[in-house]
Parts: C-alpha cells; structure tokens; sequence
C-alpha cells in the first residue's frame, strides 16, 4: 500500500511536469497545442495513442471548454484517474495562470505611458482583423444547409438586434438542432 | 462575495463555450461586461496579450479578470470556474466515449452549436468594429482613417496565414508610429 501510494504520487508529478511544459510553450492554445501533446504524452510518455489523441481531439470539439484543458483532463484521467487528470489539469493551468498574474500587473502599471497607449490603439485594429479571420475559418468549416444558415442569422440577430446574452442563446440553438435532427431522422 | 460571483460567471462561460478560443468571446463579452469588470477596449486589448502569452485563451482571461476585480484569489476563483466544466464533462465522457461520439443528440446539438457561435462571433465582431471605429467627440477623422487602415493591412496578411503574434506586433508598431505622427 505504502509503495503504491508512492508511485501514484510520482505519476502524478510526472503528469503535472509534462502537461505543465505544455502548457508554458503553447501560444495562442486550441490546436497549435495538438502536435505538442503528441509529441510530449505520446512518444515520449506512451499515455496516449494516436488514434485515442484523435479520439481526445473529437470529443474536445463537442464538449465544453478549451481543447488543451480537455485534452490534459482526458490523459491524466486514463494514466491515473481522478487525480491524475487533476495534476494534468493543474499543471497546463499554471503557467498562464503565474504569466498571467504577473502580466496584469505590467498593464496596469503600462497602461498609462503614452507609446503603450498608441500600441493597444493599434493593437484594436490587429485584434478585429483576427476576429474576421477567426470568424471566416469557422463559417467555412460549418456545414451550410438552410437550417445551419437560419441558426446562424438568427443568433447573429438575437445578440446584435436583440440584445440577448450569448448564453441563451447557444442553449436555444443546442436545442434547435436537437429537435431539428429529431425531425429529419422521423422523414428519413 | 466576490469570489463566488468570480467562479460561477467563469463557471457558466466555460460550461457553455464551444471550441475554445474565439468561440469565447462573445460570452465574455455578455458576462464580463455586464458585470462591469472591464471595458469592451480592455477585453479587446486583452485578446491581443491572450494571443502573445502561453496557454488557452479562457484560463488567460479568467485570471486576469479574476485578478483585476479581486486580487490574487479572485484569479484562482475564476480560473479554476473556467476550468471545472470541462474537467469534469471529460472526466464522464471519457467513461463511455464511443457511446458519446455516435449520439445522436450530441450530433444534432453540434449542428445548433456550430452555426450559432458563427453567428454570435459575427454579432462581437460587428459590436467591436463599432468600437474600434469611433471617433471620440473632438477627435480627428484621421484617427478612424488609420484604425482602417491598419485594420485592411492586418486582415490581408491573417488570411495569408502569418502569424498572430507578428500580426499583432506590427500593428501596435503601426500605432505608436500613427499616434506619435497625428499627435493624439
């Protein structure tokens, strides 16, 4: 028991390490970070298969939450269980977290010398554009049948007419195509 | 109590994004604007130092949402909310995943999901350009002429795929340069 209860620890910090290194040199998240946990959990740690990164990669896409946090959740989970996905978790959490802590002090600090201000105003246009760019790659990644572009009109009216908050919105519209493959399946 | 409200406003924008990243945004948005924690220029500019830092976009913006309104535990309080749904979603997930991948429900709430954050992403990028583009009273039409101008340059070279980073370094050099020139 004693000797287990070691090496359950020694997993974990193995897990937290790894996922920690992740989690420091991954910009920008989502999918840049795939090839790194391939790398890293799978051929170096063998937690992971490739096809079960596949499998992690599809489920991320339709379950809640960032994919890295999925993606650490999932290889802790299989290599040692609850608390294995909690050090997993953790440690691709931490660096941004520490980075971030001591950045939101830069800013404040920063925000009111004049070149810093002139930077974000710059910055402003940058963003929008990768939001555009962002927003383009989603549309055409999604499927564009009548029912898809109705959702997508809708949604965009809802909040940019209507003021309606985002979150009620994604809840109607998980509804929606529920109810709506529920339809096409009784035609079918 | 301004732990609590930190946690479950995380809590409910990590349960209810989808796909990570931008598809955040229009809940932060609603959610952290409505509390008053930050301004849309602020969540804006904070886009850009999400994009240069390491790490998801939701556990960058938790913490310093967190940390701007209460401090050091106010960051742990909203980041460990962002973090929790998906945590424990994939923790029961991972359970049974080949029953999850071929549910029909699932498939039919993806094919709502997909096209409404689409929407709702069109809905912040219209909402942001309004304020990108204001003219201040007093200002110069000039100030709106180089934010376009900055805007066209950036949009051009993100559809050839250079990167976030370098796209957003060159604009903030575009607005030191334009700043300093219109004197603002």
């Amino acid at each position: 028991m004693e000797k287990d209860g070691r090496k359950k620890r020694g997993i974990c910090l193995e897990l937290f390490m790894t996922f920690g290194k992740i989690g420091l040199f991954t910009f920008g998240g989502g999918y840049a970070m795939i090839p790194l946990i391939q790398r890293e959990a799978g051929e170096n740690k063998r937690w992971i298969s490739e096809g079960e990164l596949l499998d992690v990669v599809a489920i991320a896409e339709s379950t809640p939450g960032p994919i890295a946090i999925n993606a650490a959740t999932f290889v802790g989970g299989k290599v040692a269980g609850v608390g294995g996905a909690a050090c997993a978790t953790l440690g691709m959490v931490l660096p941004s977290f520490l980075i971030i802590l001591g950045v939101s002090y830069l800013l404040q600090a920063f925000r009111s010398v004049r070149a810093v201000r002139y930077a974000f105003w710059g910055i402003r246009a940058g963003v929008l554009a990768l939001i555009l760019k962002a927003l383009w790659t989603l549309f055409r990644q999604c499927k564009k049948r009548w029912f898809e572009i109705a959702v997508m009109v809708l949604a965009f009216a809802a909040v940019a007419l209507g003021r309606v908050s985002a979150i009620p919105v994604i809840l109607a519209c998980g509804l929606l195509g529920v109810a709506h493959s529920r339809t096409g399946r009784e035609k079918r | 109590m301004i732990y609590l409200e930190l946690f479950w406003t995380f809590f409910r924008i990590g349960l209810f994004t989808f796909g990570g990243g931008y598809a955040m945004l229009p809940l932060i948005q609603s959610e952290v604007l409505a509390h008053g924690w930050m301004s849309l220029e602020d969540i804006v500019n904070f886009v850009a130092v999400s994009e240069s830092t390491p790490g998801p976009f939701a556990v960058n913006i938790a913490t310093y949402v967190g940390r701007i309104t209460a401090g050091v535990g106010g960051a742990a309080c909203a980041t460990l909310g962002v973090v929790l749904p998906s945590f424990a979603v994939i923790l029961i997930v991972a359970k049974f995943y080949g029953k999850f991948r071929n549910s029909r429900a699932v498939e039919g709430a993806m094919s709502g999901l997909r096209p409404a954050v689409v929407g709702l992403i069109a809905a912040a990028l219209l909402s942001i350009g309004r304020e990108v583009f204001a003219v201040p009273p007093g200002a110069s039409w000039a100030q709106a002429g180089v934010s376009a101008g900055i805007f066209i340059a950036i949009a051009v070279l993100a559809f050839q795929k250079k990167h976030p980073v370098l796209l957003i370094g060159l604009s903030a050099v575009a607005g030191v340069a334009a700043g300093y020139a219109l004197g603002l």
